[in-house]
């Protein structure tokens, strides 16, 4: 593979912006209340959020309900306005123009994942809230992982299960606020009406709900991320360093890159990290270095990093720069073996990034 | 690897649960009570061990129909405070107990300096415990929240306490309901909510922590499923062969290898090598050397520090050993290749003039010294703080 067709983040962050800014324009806000599993309290915690907002004032009616609430979800349900669901030929639906003539603050939908009957304006419910929003309606909504589309298979090779209703990530990116309701798996099971077991994983059925758990954390750990960094962005803050791990790999024709980048991969994935792999382009490679550099670029590849490529005629400030530019809180770099009569000149490259590296580890390997 | 270990082997020993939050108000005691009330309802034996007097009244709402345990009162300074009174608890063994604030230092005078160690005891009663805490109180991540809110935390939780959780729950409000509450005056008296507004509180700090919450909360979840896999069912999905955890024939089992020095660093040093060797799988120890050539002997301050460091790190459970040497770095890096050390950590020490006459400072010689083993420079992260 060559370095130009390499994956670029790029338009998919401006993408996120437009959206996020379009939103923002209309005074509209989207509120997702995440969770792992059916019963894990998603609905009871979004509908009394709906109560306490309208016992505060807030103009708040409810647009969708999931079929059958139950005795506790009624109850909440009595407090609040509803807008009855349109009764089509093929099954019942949102109203989503008898809510757009209410014209609320605030609308709940729940859950977000439906697909529309046929013959509805929008395929999917997700679009009717975008639809809400851009009408300056806020948005309280629910979703199951199960029910995002990058994270089917996963789900799937867990439980076995497979949906078709699914919503795109990139709509829980976009959303001003995201709630976790993490509940321990056993109250999850007991909920379900399952009996309960003692504290902690204690069969297989929890341990598949345990890992879709972490999913769920991790996932909305990365929108928090997101957030952040539109906030920094916003406000013109300097970026906010080490609230996860970012391992910043660098390589040469010469160094063990290899063994680097399977380490970096590995850390990447027990810290549930990022991995960026760099190299700095230099006019003397030969065609052997360069063709090396090719094949460690394609593993960093596989190993799902970011890569870069910096021209920078001195790589040590260019790794410094780039290190401190995409908050890395690990650099990874190859000893050297043989001095030369440039280091003798600038110093060690090694030991001039240990010393630039203000609050960043810096980890040498073997050659 | 017994001190890595938790301690959960003993069958008697009470569970324990943590509801995790990352600023004060997101709910965690409420939640904590409202479980409480839910276990109380099922007929289990639950009893409110401690409980913030200071709480809000959708709390204390909470609080109602459990048994409440009286606190225990004592003197210091012509004030009577509010502790814990754990003897009353073991003399009562509930099933479980309810400890709000983990992370709490007793008032001196109280026969153990933390919460935390209190609850020990009641863990090893056979009493199940379910306790509140944020995230900034976890050890080792003490420097990493420094660094991210520029605020110094001192009443902390050594990671292995929170590793014997058998359950994490992450309680998770947005920063900006949480905003609303803090000025509702829904989590501190009015004259407070300013200066919480200028400390926790300010900007993308709340963001930052409680993406570290939701992060922490993903990791103990996955140490849990790892834990479940070695000792757990065998008929389950997936056996101890396909479990992450370090087994003794995994090619990349990493061994790790702290540098300990008087240098006030080396307390960054101690809780990022822990921090590591944890998420890796990694064993890890720590190493003090006395230069044997040094004509003076080490000065007591020096003694002191050095002392103050190798108790820290057993407190973090990290193994600790003591040698001599006429060249320090030296010893160091022949000590890590006849332990079978992969990774040595050394502080990013100040460069002293004598040494930049040099050429280079100890990090860097260990540095040129061990080529044949990887060696992780920490950084001073207090030294890169936003402003």
């Amino acid at each position: 593979m060559r370095l130009s067709e390499l994956p670029r983040p790029s338009p998919e962050r401006l993408l996120k912006q437009a959206q996020a800014e379009e939103s923002k324009r209309w005074g509209a806000r989207l509120k997702i209340f995440l969770g792992y599993a059916p019963g894990v309290g998603k609905s009871y915690r979004m509908l009394d959020e709906a109560r306490r907002r309208r016992e505060r004032g807030e103009d708040v009616v409810v647009g969708a309900v999931q079929q059958e609430p139950s005795e506790e979800l009624q109850a909440l349900l009595r407090k609040l306005e509803r807008i009855e669901p349109l009764e089509t030929s093929s099954g019942q639906t949102m109203d989503l123009d008898a809510i757009l003539r209410r014209a609320p603050q605030v609308c709940v939908v729940d859950p977000l994942a439906t697909e529309n009957p046929p013959g509805s304006r929008n395929r999917y419910r997700w679009q009717d809230v975008q639809e809400l929003m851009r009408n300056g309606v806020s948005v309280l909504t629910s979703v199951n992982l199960l029910h995002v589309v990058e994270y089917r298979e996963k789900v799937q090779a867990i439980t076995g299960k497979h949906t078709t209703e699914a919503i795109p990530k990139s709509f829980l990116l976009a959303a001003d606020d995201i709630v976790i309701v993490d509940v321990p798996t056993d109250l999850c099971l007991w909920r379900l009406g399952e009996k309960l077991t003692p504290t902690g994983i204690s069969n297989s059925r929890e341990r598949e709900l345990s890992e879709l758990r972490e999913l769920a954390l991790l996932l909305t750990a990365e929108v928090v991320d997101a957030q952040l960094e539109s906030y920094v962005h916003a406000h013109g803050i300097e970026p906010v360093f080490g609230t996860h791990e970012r391992f910043l790999v660098c390589i040469t024709p010469q160094c063990n890159a290899k063994t680097m980048i399977e380490s970096g991969k590995r850390n990447k994935e027990r810290f549930q990290g990022e991995l960026f792999v760099v190299y700095v382009r230099r006019p003397q490679d030969t065609d052997k270095e360069k063709a090396a550099l090719e094949s460690y670029l394609e593993s960093a590849y596989e190993a799902g990093a970011t890569i870069e490529v910096i021209e920078s005629n001195d790589p040590i400030e260019g790794i410094t720069e780039f290190a401190h530019q995409n908050r890395i809180t690990q650099i990874f770099i190859g000893h050297r073996s043989q001095e030369n009569w440039r280091d003798w000149l600038f110093g060690d490259p090694v030991l001039r990034l240990i010393r630039g590296a203000e609050g960043i580890d810096v980890r040498v390997f073997p050659d | 690897m017994p001190s890595t270990m938790p301690v959960a082997e003993n069958s008697t020993l009470g569970k324990l649960k943590v509801y995790l939050g990352y600023a004060a108000g997101v709910g965690k005691t409420f939640q904590m009570l409202a479980d409480g009330q839910a276990a109380a309802q099922r007929g289990l034996d639950i009893v409110l061990a401690y409980f913030e007097p200071h709480a809000r009244p959708d709390t204390i709402a909470q609080v109602q129909g459990l048994e409440i345990l009286p606190h225990r009162k004592i003197e210091y300074r012509g004030r009577t405070f509010e502790e814990m009174d754990t003897e009353a608890i073991l003399g009562r063994k509930p099933q479980i107990a309810l400890v709000d604030e983990l992370a709490h230092m007793n008032v001196p005078g109280s026969a153990r300096t933390k919460r935390w160690e209190d609850v020990q005891e009641l863990l090893h009663a056979g009493i199940e415990v379910w306790t509140t805490m944020n995230v900034q109180h976890i050890e080792s991540l003490n420097d990493q929240v420094w660094q991210v809110t520029g605020i110094q935390v001192r009443e902390t939780v050594p990671d292995w306490v929170i590793r014997q959780a058998a359950e994490i729950v992450a309680v998770d409000v947005t920063p900006e309901a949480l905003l609303n509450r803090l000025k509702r005056g829904a989590i501190y008296k009015p004259e407070m909510v300013q200066k919480a507004l200028q400390g926790f509180f300010k900007g993308s700090n709340l963001g930052a922590l409680r993406e570290l919450t939701l992060r922490q909360a993903a990791h103990e979840v996955d140490l849990q499923q790892s834990a479940y896999d070695e000792t757990g069912s065998v008929q389950g999905p997936r056996t101890s062969e396909t479990s992450p955890g370090g087994k003794a024939d995994d090619p990349w089992k990493e061994r790790i290898l702290i540098h300990i020095t008087a240098d006030p660093s080396t307390a960054i040093l101690i809780r990022r090598g822990r921090r590591v060797a944890d998420y890796l799988h990694a064993d890890c120890m720590a190493l003090f050397v006395h230069r044997t050539t040094e004509v003076s002997p080490l000065l007591a301050s020096e003694r002191e520090a050095v002392e103050k460091h190798l108790r820290f790190a057993r407190g973090l459970r990290i193994e600790t050993r003591v040698t001599g040497g006429s060249d320090v770095a030296k010893t160091v890096v022949e000590f890590a290749r006849n332990n079978q050390v992969t990774q040595i950590f050394v502080a990013q020490s100040q460069t002293r003039l004598g040494e930049r006459l040099r050429g280079r400072n100890f990090a860097e010689n260990i540095v040129r010294m061990a080529a044949d083993l990887q060696v992780t420079v920490v950084a001073d992260r207090s030294r890169r703080l936003r402003s």
